[in-house]
Formats: structure tokens, C-alpha cells, sequence
């Protein structure tokens, strides 16, 4: 099957899945519901891409395969955020302090600690390894340090923060909605300048400086794109964390290529795929006793634990 | 012409190549020889811009290796390193064709395919283009690696142990396409080479490193002498005349 079916085919599928999700069962009061739906697919549709497409592009200037870039600590330090303010504040004033403020003073952050981390650990060690590993460090420390203010909070505070812990896309605020795609536009419009790169820093890094890519340079813008699109979905919709390891595997399973732009393309379809078809389960089947996170994290679990297995085997 | 001088290198305090000056002349083959942890790699990534030197100069063409923007470089000097993996599944054919990239920025043009091709058929891999890497020998995957280098078409080919994984014939035909990029194109070959009969036969210059600092340089036949080997490698090596070539009977 050649490059191009296979992309007709995840094209009609995620069409097929959008459609289904937004016309089916839709009652006698559609112009409610309609509205709603097409906010939720808009969503899904931006963030699913933003986090298949950072995704692919982090895997490839790692060269592995298996890891996400919530690898270097910005879920955790998302909900460490989430947390704090809470503590600090109450969940009354949360919801009473502008959705905006939190938005920015989180995506903010977000970016300024992924940039930091590259600017004082890359920089200097030239070796992403050691980033990785140092911003696994400051994850699991972000962690911590939720954990503990959560002990503290009131229960039914608690409550609130959990609510942020899963991913959702049932409450789409819509301005920020709005803020964040002009962010990953701006984000992926710099990419392009990118784009020709990509094949090559997968063959290595040795390769790509032989072949002339300013690898230091390329990799640091590279690296900043991804940040900013990770913090603005997760912020946008919560931590999706499986998703991106999910579809970026199946994209690379399926396609059975080293070409980035059909590579990028079909994890954005995947990604699409399943946001919508785990929507529809948790919408008409669970009618939402359960968050679209838990099927994704559990569908994403069981396809990472098959992935070890085969990697140790081979 | 390539130019090191005062060229030094550490891996934390330790000086793994040392004040090394060497030129290296246009249009000939030059084989840098040693015992293992020498700091020939070493040198061989400074050269190709891999790593990054701490002291001293490497001039190429009359330029310093950090004033060459990135993209005229890599259309100027090729590096094959020791050993080559990859993450990703390229057919022998997608391989090669990833050493015009300097030129075509991953869109190859009529011009780049043709190139592709010669490197192809100079290093006879037409017949095993649409292979997979992960399902060829050794030796073969050496040979198409070999080509992508040589696809790229630059006037320094920058070579590290290319004949590692190779049986005797393929040795030969390696180092007979290397002569011939030489004599015919007018290219100029670097490369680390373990097998000195080899250095011998085919070598117009040898260099020979030993704990990063250069023992002997010269016309090959000047280095390839029983008190230059005793020097580099603290053994006696007798070396027998035949015919043109002399060889070296290192196995006792
Ligand atoms: N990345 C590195 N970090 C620390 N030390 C290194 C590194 N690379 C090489 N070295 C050290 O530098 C010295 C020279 O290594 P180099 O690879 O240049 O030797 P070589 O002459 O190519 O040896 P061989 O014939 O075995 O390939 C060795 O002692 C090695 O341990
Ligand atoms: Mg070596």
C-alpha cells in the first residue's frame, strides 16, 4: 500500500469518527448541542495534532522511540501549578480569578522552565540524555511536592485539583480556546523553517552535522517549538501524557516510513482517531462515568508495556 | 589543503590528542595509523566538525573550521565515522540519497538522483539498492555507507577504519574505489586505517598517532620501515620486499 492510501484511509476515518460525533444522536434541541459538540471536536482536533505532531518531533531529535517530552517534568509541573494555587488561594478564588490569569501564568511558566532546562543543561553538556534525565528528576520532584500540599488542602479542595489531574475536553473555555491555536499556529508556522530537517537528525547526530544541519542551532529551536505546544494543550485541556506515545507508534507501525511529513500527518490523524472514538466511548457508552484520560492512559499503558516487550526481545 | 596545528583535545583532564600539526596534501591519500585509543577518531571527528577541539587551528581551504557555515562544509569535507547505527529503516537506495542533502535540502533534483546513482554503481550496490540496511551483512551495509559519502561529492573524504566488517575482497575493491576517487576524480582521502599492509599498499602519505601525540608523518615508504613500526606499535615487525609493495609480517 503506498504512503498516500494509507493517509486517504486515516483521513476518512478521522472525517467518519468527527461526523459520527457530531451528528449522531442528537436529539430535538440541536442548536444547543450542536454548538457544544463542534467546540469539543475543535479541540480535540488542535490539541490531539499539537501533541502528535511534538511528539514525533521529540522522538526524533532523541532518537527514541519510547519517550514522551512530558519526560522532562511539564505534567508534573502543571499540576504542581494547579496545586499551588489552590493551596494558596482556595478553589473558590480559583474559579473566581480569572480562567485567563491562570491560563497565562501557567503556560508561561511551563515554557520558561522547559527553556531553562535547555539553556543551562544542554548548552553545556550537549547531550540531550542528561537533560532528559535531569528534567525526569524535576518531575518526579514536582510530584513530591504536589503530593504534599495535597495532603494538606481541604478535601473538597482536593477535589478540584483532581478534576485538573485529568485531561477533559467537556469544558473548553473559549477564548483561550482562541489564544491557544494563534499560539501553536505562530509555533508550527516557525516550524516550517524546521521541516528539512527532520529526516535527517533521525539518522543521528553525527550524520545530520555531516551532512551540513546546525545541529545545536536546529535542535534548540526545535526544542522550544515542542515546548510551547505541549504547555499550551496541557494547560488547554489537561495531561495527556500515553497520547502522544500512543499515536506517534502507530503512525511509525503503520506508515513504515522515515519521511516526517507523511510521519507528522498520520500521528495527526491517529491522534484525531482516537481523541474521538475514546470521546464517543466515554460520552454514549460511559455516559461519563469515566474521563477520556483513563481510556487513553489505559489503552496508551498496555500498548507502552507491548512495546518494551518487543524492544527487550529484539 | 587541510592544516592542524597545535591541535589539542581532553575528555575530562585527559589530553586524548596532543598539540598534533599535520597538513594534509590535495589529491592523495592520507592514512592515519596507531594502536587502539590512539586519538586517530578523535581527530578525525575534529577535522569533520563532529566535536568540538579546545586548542589549535584546523584550516581547510584556508578557512578555520568554525568561520565554514555549516551547509558549504558539508559540500567540502564527508565523514564516515567508525561505527554507523541507525533508528530508522532505509532501503540501501534511501541511504545513499540522503548524501545530497547538502545540495538538494532533501529535494532531489534530476541532477542529485544521478549522482546517487553513480556512487551506486561505483561501489557495485545496484544490485541490492532496494534492500533494507537491517537485512544486508556487515560488510555490505560498510559499502552503502561508503556510497552515501560518496554521494555527497566532496573534495575531502574523511574515512574512520572504513574497511572494519569487510572480507579480503571487498577490502580490496574499498581501497581500489578510494585510489580511483583519487586519481580520477581528483578527491583527497583521510582515513584510519588498522591493517598497515593496506596502509602500504595504497597510501601515499601515513601519519602515525600514539598516546594523541603524532610519532611519525611522511611518504609512506619512509613510515613503513622496520624502526618507524617498532616506534609506533613496540614490535618488531620484519618487513619482506615483493615486487613493488612491501609487507609487513606482523603475526609473530
Ligand atoms: N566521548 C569520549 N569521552 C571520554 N573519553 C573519550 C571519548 N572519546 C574517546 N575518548 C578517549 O580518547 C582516547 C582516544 O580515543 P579514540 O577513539 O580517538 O582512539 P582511536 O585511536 O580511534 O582508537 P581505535 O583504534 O580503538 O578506534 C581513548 O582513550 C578514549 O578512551
Ligand atoms: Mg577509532
Amino acid at each position: 500500500m503506498r504512503n498516500s492510501t494509507k493517509l486517504i484511509i486515516l483521513s476518512v476515518l478521522a472525517v467518519g469518527l468527527v461526523l459520527a460525533f457530531l451528528f449522531t444522536d442528537l436529539g430535538s434541541n440541536w442548536d444547543y448541542v450542536l454548538p457544544r459538540r463542534t467546540m469539543k471536536i475543535l479541540a480535540i482536533i488542535v490539541t490531539g495534532s499539537a501533541i502528535a505532531f511534538s511528539t514525533v518531533v521529540f522522538q526524533t531529535i532523541t532518537n527514541n522511540r519510547i519517550l514522551t517530552p512530558s519526560i522532562i517534568g511539564l505534567d508534573s509541573l502543571y499540576l504542581l501549578i494547579q496545586t499551588f494555587i489552590i493551596f494558596l488561594f482556595g478553589s473558590t478564588n480559583l474559579t473566581l480569578m480569572n480562567q485567563h490569569v491562570n491560563f497565562g501564568i501557567s503556560v508561561v511558566l511551563m515554557i520558561l522552565f522547559a527553556l531553562l532546562l535547555y539553556h543551562f543543561l544542554f548548552k553545556r553538556e550537549g547531550n540531550i540524555y542528561f537533560l532528559l534525565l535531569i528534567g525526569l528528576i524535576f518531575g518526579t520532584f514536582f510530584s513530591s511536592l504536589s503530593e504534599f500540599m495535597q495532603v494538606l488542602i481541604d478535601p473538597n479542595e482536593f477535589q478540584v485539583i483532581q478534576d485538573a489531574m485529568f485531561a477533559s475536553f467537556n469544558n473548553v473555555n473559549t477564548d483561550l480556546f482562541y489564544v491557544s491555536v494563534l499560539l501553536m499556529g505562530l509555533a508550527t508556522l516557525y516550524f516550517l523553517k524546521f521541516e528539512k530537517y527532520l529526516d535527517v537528525l533521525s539518522l543521528g547526530k553525527d550524520t545530520a552535522i555531516n551532512l551540513g544541519v546546525e545541529y545545536d542551532r536546529v535542535v534548540q529551536r526545535l526544542f522550544i517549538i515542542i515546548a510551547v505546544l505541549i504547555s499550551v494543550a496541557t494547560v488547554l485541556v489537561g495531561p495527556i501524557t500515553f497520547l502522544g506515545l500512543l499515536v506517534a507508534n502507530v503512525a511509525y507501525e503503520f506508515l513504515k516510513t522515515y519521511r516526517h511529513r507523511v510521519l507528522i500527518f498520520g500521528a495527526m490523524l491517529v491522534s484525531i482517531i482516537a481523541l474521538v472514538a475514546g470521546q464517543l466511548i466515554v460520552e454514549r457508552i460511559f455516559t461519563f462515568s469515566t474521563t477520556i484520560s483513563v481510556i487513553i492512559n489505559f489503552i496508551g499503558g498496555v500498548y507502552f508495556i507491548y512495546l518494551l516487550l518487543r524492544e527487550s526481545r529484539a | 589543503m587541510i592544516k592542524i596545528k597545535n591541535l589539542s583535545k581532553k575528555y575530562n583532564e585527559k589530553t586524548v590528542v596532543n598539540n598534533v600539526s599535520v597538513n594534509i596534501k590535495k589529491g592523495k591519500i592520507t592514512s592515519f595509523i596507531g594502536p587502539n585509543g590512539a586519538g586517530k577518531s578523535t581527530l578525525l571527528s575534529a577535522v569533520s566538525r563532529l566535536i568540538k577541539h579546545d586548542i589549535g587551528e584546523i584550516m581547510i581551504d584556508k578557512k578555520e573550521i568554525k568561520s565554514w557555515k555549516s551547509n558549504e562544509l558539508s559540500k567540502k569535507v564527508a565523514i564516515l565515522k567508525q561505527s554507523n547505527n541507525l533508528n530508522v529503516r532505509l532501503t540501501v537506495r534511501e541511504l545513499v540519497s540522503f548524501g545530497r542533502f547538502p545540495y538538494s535540502q532533501g529535494n532531489l533534483s534530476e541532477h542529485d538522483w544521478e549522482k546517487v546513482d553513480e556512487a551506486l554503481s561505483f561501489m557495485e550496490l545496484h544490485d541490492i539498492e532496494d534492500q533494507y540496511l537491517d537485512e544486508l551483512s556487515g560488510g555490505q551495509r560498510q559499502r552503502a555507507f561508503i556510497a552515501m559519502v560518496i554521494a555527497q561529492d566532496t573534495e575531502y573524504i574523511l574515512l574512520d577504519e572504513p574497511l572494519n566488517n569487510l572480507d579480503m575482497k571487498h577490502s580490496v575493491q574499498i581501497m581500489k574505489v578510494l585510489r580511483r576517487l583519487v586519481d580520477e576524480l581528483g578527491k583527497t582521502v583521510i582515513l584510519v586505517i588498522h591493517d598497515i599492509n593496506f596502509a602500504s599498499f595504497y597510501s601515499d602519505y601515513v601519519v602515525a598517532l600514539k598516546n594523541g601525540k603524532i610519532v611519525r608523518q611522511g611518504p609512506t615508504n619512509e613510515i613503513i620501515e622496520q624502526g618507524s613500526l617498532k616506534e609506533i606499535y613496540d614490535m618488531d615487525i620484519p618487513i619482506k620486499q615483493i615486487d613493488k609493495c612491501r609487507v609487513c609480517v606482523y603475526f609473530a
